[in-house]
């Protein structure tokens, strides 16, 4: 097989990527591999990546934003070339902007999960009912009744401040 | 002191090891990306002061190291022991690593994010895993002050790591299923999964040593409970095919061969090129797994399998090996290890 790049010599690289349940085959020889940067077994795999990922979010909205991020000195731009998000801050500037490529990355916008201890007082407390309710169905299941009466007043209790 | 790869877990056959990696970034601080050397500098001092100062336990069985004090060996050896990503040693500066004493757990400082606390372990031990990581992660956050956003989760400079910020992957062996050349088509179903399979050694269709690692995707919107779940449901799928494929192997005469001339290599070849390892230690294996090897831990082959790359080679030995001396080395780690760990006469290499 040859070069699928300079489509003269052998082909040794065959680099296989799966993103977002895409398969991309590509077959380069050594100097073609070496200039995209595959030389080595630890070279960096991730730049061609970031690139891909820079591309998905030129293609969402505000390529005429001139907005920066007072934080780091980001533009839009920038964060879209690279697939780098330049800091924290940046995903308030440009959460706009943002959003489609997150859901097109991960098909959800909103965090389930740990949260960390900056988290909002809202978000903690809704977090801890998620909880409880995961528990009450448990309990329910398994048939402990008195447990479950409990957990219920809790979930309102919470419910009611909420 | 013993590393954690000196054991095998459960499901240790099929699943080598757990895998469970958290991003984490500080708020006050630009990613790394956008941070000056100094600033990485700061941060690397401040992570550190957070772990080795804090009142935990732990604080003293962290070993911090100065990424840019290492020789080349020493810095490909972490990687070849699965410490640090690649990425973390191709540009050395600014960059740290706080390093448990039994290598279990590794905080890479200012790698693709200000923080990426690992933790492995032994065959299938998510849940584990998963609590030693969360616990080092509540402590830090405390002292650190991580960033995070309530609709986004924690921050991260890729936006991929969004979310829960958590990577769990299993490093699975796959030799039968390798064999009968379904990975192409099994990658690309657990892709549409959120998960991804790739090969451990070297990308391309068949990875060294049939090792493969399988990680979940997706991280916003789905909690570091599901996602394991998910990941391990799959696993077990997996784990079930491979041994299907494996009982279709066990009166392969073609696949005992195999694993017979491995195992005879193993123990008299003078000159073993890295390649040729990786095969043979995947066929020995797979021979103690199917009980054709017997009396053999799969922990000792683990062990080889790290100990016989090369920069761990060269570490170990202590000074720069040419390619052929590396090959003779690694003969003799092999073969010494071979005949101190078995009996020759094993029955069923002998019918």
């Amino acid at each position: 097989m040859l070069c699928q790049s300079c489509g003269q010599n052998q082909a040794t690289t065959h680099i296989k990527t799966i993103i977002n349940g895409e398969l991309a085959e590509i077959s380069l020889c050594r100097e073609c591999a070496q200039k995209l940067g595959y030389n080595s077994f630890f070279g960096s795999f991730g730049m061609d990546f970031d690139k891909f990922l820079g591309s998905l979010m030129g293609t969402g909205r505000g390529q005429k934003n001139r907005k920066r991020c007072e934080c780091c000195g980001s533009t839009f731009e920038d964060i879209a070339k690279s697939g780098k998000v330049g800091c924290a801050s940046c995903y308030d500037v440009f959460y706009d902007d943002l959003l489609p490529s997150i859901q097109r990355i991960h098909g959800k916008t909103i965090h389930i999960g740990k949260l960390a201890k900056s988290a909002g007082s809202e978000v903690k407390v809704k977090s801890t009912i998620a909880k409880l309710k995961e528990e009450l169905a448990h309990a329910i299941k398994e048939q402990e009744f008195e447990k479950a009466a409990k957990l219920r007043d809790e979930i309102k209790e919470l419910e009611a401040k909420d | 002191m013993d590393k954690w790869y000196d054991k095998s877990g459960s499901e240790g056959d099929v699943i080598i090891s757990t895998r469970i990696r958290f991003a984490r970034n500080l708020k006050e601080y630009p990613f790394p990306c956008r941070l000056s050397d100094e600033g990485k500098c700061k941060v690397a001092a401040l992570v550190k002061d957070a772990v080795l100062n804090g009142n935990s336990v732990l604080a003293n069985r962290f070993e911090y190291i100065q990424m840019s004090e290492l020789t080349q060996e020493e810095a490909v050896s972490l990687v070849e022991r699965h410490l640090v990503s690649p990425e973390f040693i191709s540009d050395r500066q600014g960059r740290g690593l706080l390093l448990f004493d039994d290598e279990s757990v590794s905080i890479m400082i200012n790698e693709e994010d200000h923080l990426r606390i690992q933790v492995m372990s032994q065959g299938l031990d998510l849940d584990n895993a998963y609590d030693i990581a969360d616990k080092i992660d509540t402590l830090l956050d405390e002292q650190l002050n991580f960033a995070f956003n309530d609709k986004l989760g924690y921050l991260t400079q890729c936006p991929t790591n969004l979310g829960t910020g958590m990577r769990a992957s299993l490093m699975l062996h796959l030799p039968a299923l390798q064999q009968s050349k379904a990975m192409n088509r099994i990658a690309s179903t657990l892709s549409k999964l959120g998960l991804v399979l790739r090969g451990m050694y070297g990308e391309g269709s068949e990875p060294k040593g049939a090792i493969y690692q399988l990680s979940n995707q997706v991280t916003l919107g789905i909690s570091e409970e599901q996602a394991m779940n998910n990941l391990k449901d799959i696993a077990m799928q997996l784990v079930a095919q491979e041994k299907e494929a494996r009982n279709a192997l066990v009166k392969n005469i073609e696949a005992i061969d195999a694993i017979s001339r491995s195992y005879g290599l193993s123990r008299y070849a003078r000159l073993i090129s890295n390649d040729e390892c990786m095969k043979l230690l995947s066929n020995i294996r797979l021979g103690i797994a199917m009980g054709i090897i017997e009396k053999m831990d799969l922990d000792i082959i683990n062990r080889l399998m790290i100990e016989t790359q090369p920069a761990t080679l060269m570490k170990n030995v202590g000074r720069k090996l040419t390619p052929s001396e590396r090959d003779r080395i690694r003969a003799d780690v092999v073969r010494s290890t071979m005949l101190k760990t078995n009996i020759p006469n094993s029955r069923r290499l002998q019918e």
